[in-house]
């Protein structure tokens, strides 16, 4: 089998608070995959422990082969906040530049992938912009950006149509099925009912891996995973 | 005035060494400053700064060099509270709080029972430029040799962990040994420019001209580049302006620091809601 991601068993709680538990979760090279789940359902964790900046205590994690350390190179992360202040004195395209960090070649090399990762993420336009100048959406290129810029196998974004407005979402979806066609996608996103029209497969966590759906998810699904409190809106395209 | 303070230097080898001095703190200060403004850690360098007393107030019981006693207490108080926030994600600032007092309690427990008089407790505290050693200089020219060389060698990874040290981490970037190093460079600073302004305004000189740089650049190479302008501005000017009124050097450097920053920073603010009125003019439909 032909798995960029195996996850046996796997069991990770903070203190005595489990988060998540028995987690087994296979995806196929070149998958697009969706996590979706309530708010402190693991989603974060689960990213955290595929990134290699949890350990956890039950189960085995191979990313690529190796253990998610390892492998860390070989990804693109795309966070949901950007984890930096937007008075930091740097320049799009420089700030992109570092993810290309941990791989080797000649700056001539990494410049050029610079460029290509701008364009590819629509956001070719504020290379010169200084970090702090972007709205939250261009920010949000930029991030995508910096994440593509390794050539990363796998491609991890952390609810990337959060801070954006509806209309862009389509967009930001398009986009990544474009890059889908040379990489495996994994996606964290509360938004079911947009994300599953994209995505080859979802896996739902609230602790546990609650689906797999490979179709679409009806309305018990929803229900076990968020419980009663959810509101059914009819969705008409 | 600054041209009878230029005769003066031209005669006095002591304002030649000021001059000398002062210019060699600038470079250091422009450097980890630019680091220490951008990764908001400028209390952090005063509590490395003030814990400094300990190992000068024991050097001067022992009867060892002072400045050994500073290097070594600045370093392993860096190392200290670098490791112990990076990997305990400690209460840094009570840590902090910690180091500085305790630090210079020790240092003065140390002072005051050391037989004799103890005039270089003013010294080690505010400094005195005018009376830097020929062979202090040399020194502090091999400090700003070593902070130079490894700023630059290792440019890309310093901006990658005070940019964004999550991000640094997942790209594989050493971020503990690289944290270490920068405080470490940010200890050696200190020791460096107590010589000049002593060890309560190093903080001063650290922060005032990185900060004020911050204002009119936009990247880390830029801003230190401008703040050691600045700072060699800053020393060269405070050392002629207290020449004639014999004020004491350190803190007329630092108050006109301190008033160039403010200035810029009002300046700033003015110019930005300048342009932020401009930009919605220009915008708004014109009338026929």
């Amino acid at each position: 089998m032909n798995a960029v991601i195996d996850m046996q068993g796997v069991g990770f709680a903070y203190g005595l608070q489990p988060v998540l538990q028995d987690i087994d979760l296979q995806v196929s090279k070149g998958e697009f995959l969706a996590v979706v789940g309530p708010n402190a359902g693991g989603k974060s964790t689960l990213l955290k422990v595929l990134l290699g900046q949890l350990q956890p205590q039950y189960g085995q994690v191979r990313v690529l082969g190796a253990t998610p350390r390892k492998a860390r190179r070989a990804i693109g992360y795309v966070p949901q906040y950007p984890n930096f202040s937007r008075d930091f004195p740097i320049s799009v395209s420089e700030a992109v530049a570092l993810g290309a960090l941990g791989r080797s070649g000649a700056r001539r090399n990494i410049q050029a992938g610079v460029y290509r990762a701008l364009q590819e993420a629509e956001a070719l336009d504020l290379a010169d912009r200084p970090i702090g100048s972007l709205s939250g959406g261009q920010l949000q290129r930029v991030l995508l950006a910096r994440g593509l810029v390794a050539e990363p196998e796998i491609l991890i974004l952390d609810e990337p149509t959060a801070n954006i407005d509806q209309r862009a979402e389509g967009d930001i979806f398009d986009r990544l099925k474009r890059l889908n066609r040379r990489m495996t996608l994994i996606v964290v996103s509360h938004d079911i009912a947009f994300i599953s029209s994209y995505v080859d497969r979802v896996a739902c966590l609230n602790r546990t891996l609650i689906c797999h759906a490979t179709s679409a998810i009806n309305s018990a699904v929803i229900h076990q995973l968020y419980g009663d409190h959810i509101h059914a809106v009819a969705h008409v395209h | 005035m600054f041209t009878e303070f230029l005769t003066a230097v031209a005669e006095h080898a002591f304002l030649q060494a000021a001059l000398a001095g002062g210019l060699l703190a600038s470079i250091a200060c422009g450097l980890l400053g630019s680091l220490v403004v951008v990764n908001r850690i400028a209390f952090l360098a005063g509590g490395i700064a003030h814990s400094v007393l300990a190992g000068m107030g024991a050097a001067h019981y022992f009867g060892f060099s002072p400045l050994l006693g500073a290097l070594a207490t600045a370093l392993a108080a860096a190392l200290l509270i670098g490791w112990t926030r990076l990997r305990y994600a400690a209460r840094e600032d009570t840590l902090v709080g910690a180091f500085w007092a305790v630090g210079m309690a020790v240092g003065l427990l140390f002072i005051s029972k050391t037989p004799g008089y103890s005039s270089d407790l003013m010294s080690y505290l505010f400094g005195n430029i005018l009376l830097i050693p020929a062979q202090s200089l040399w020194l502090m020219a091999a400090i700003d040799l070593v902070l130079i060389a490894l700023i630059t060698v290792f440019y890309r990874p310093f901006l990658a962990i005070s940019f964004d040290m999550e991000h640094a981490a997942l790209r594989g970037v050493p971020v503990m040994a690289f944290y270490l190093l920068m405080l470490c460079l940010v200890a050696l600073t200190v020791v460096l420019v107590i010589q000049v302004v002593g060890l309560i305004l190093v903080i001063a000189l650290l922060t005032l001209p990185a900060a004020t740089a911050g204002h009119y650049v936009h990247s880390l190479r830029q801003m230190m580049l401008l703040s050691v302008l600045l700072g060699s501005g800053f020393t060269t000017a405070g050392l002629a302006l207290s020449f004639g009124p014999d004020l004491p050097a350190g803190p007329t450097i630092i108050v006109l620091a301190g008033a160039v920053y403010l200035l810029s920073t009002v300046i700033r603010a003015w110019a930005l809601k300048t342009r932020a009125a401009k930009t919605v003019n220009d915008s708004l439909p014109v009338n026929p």
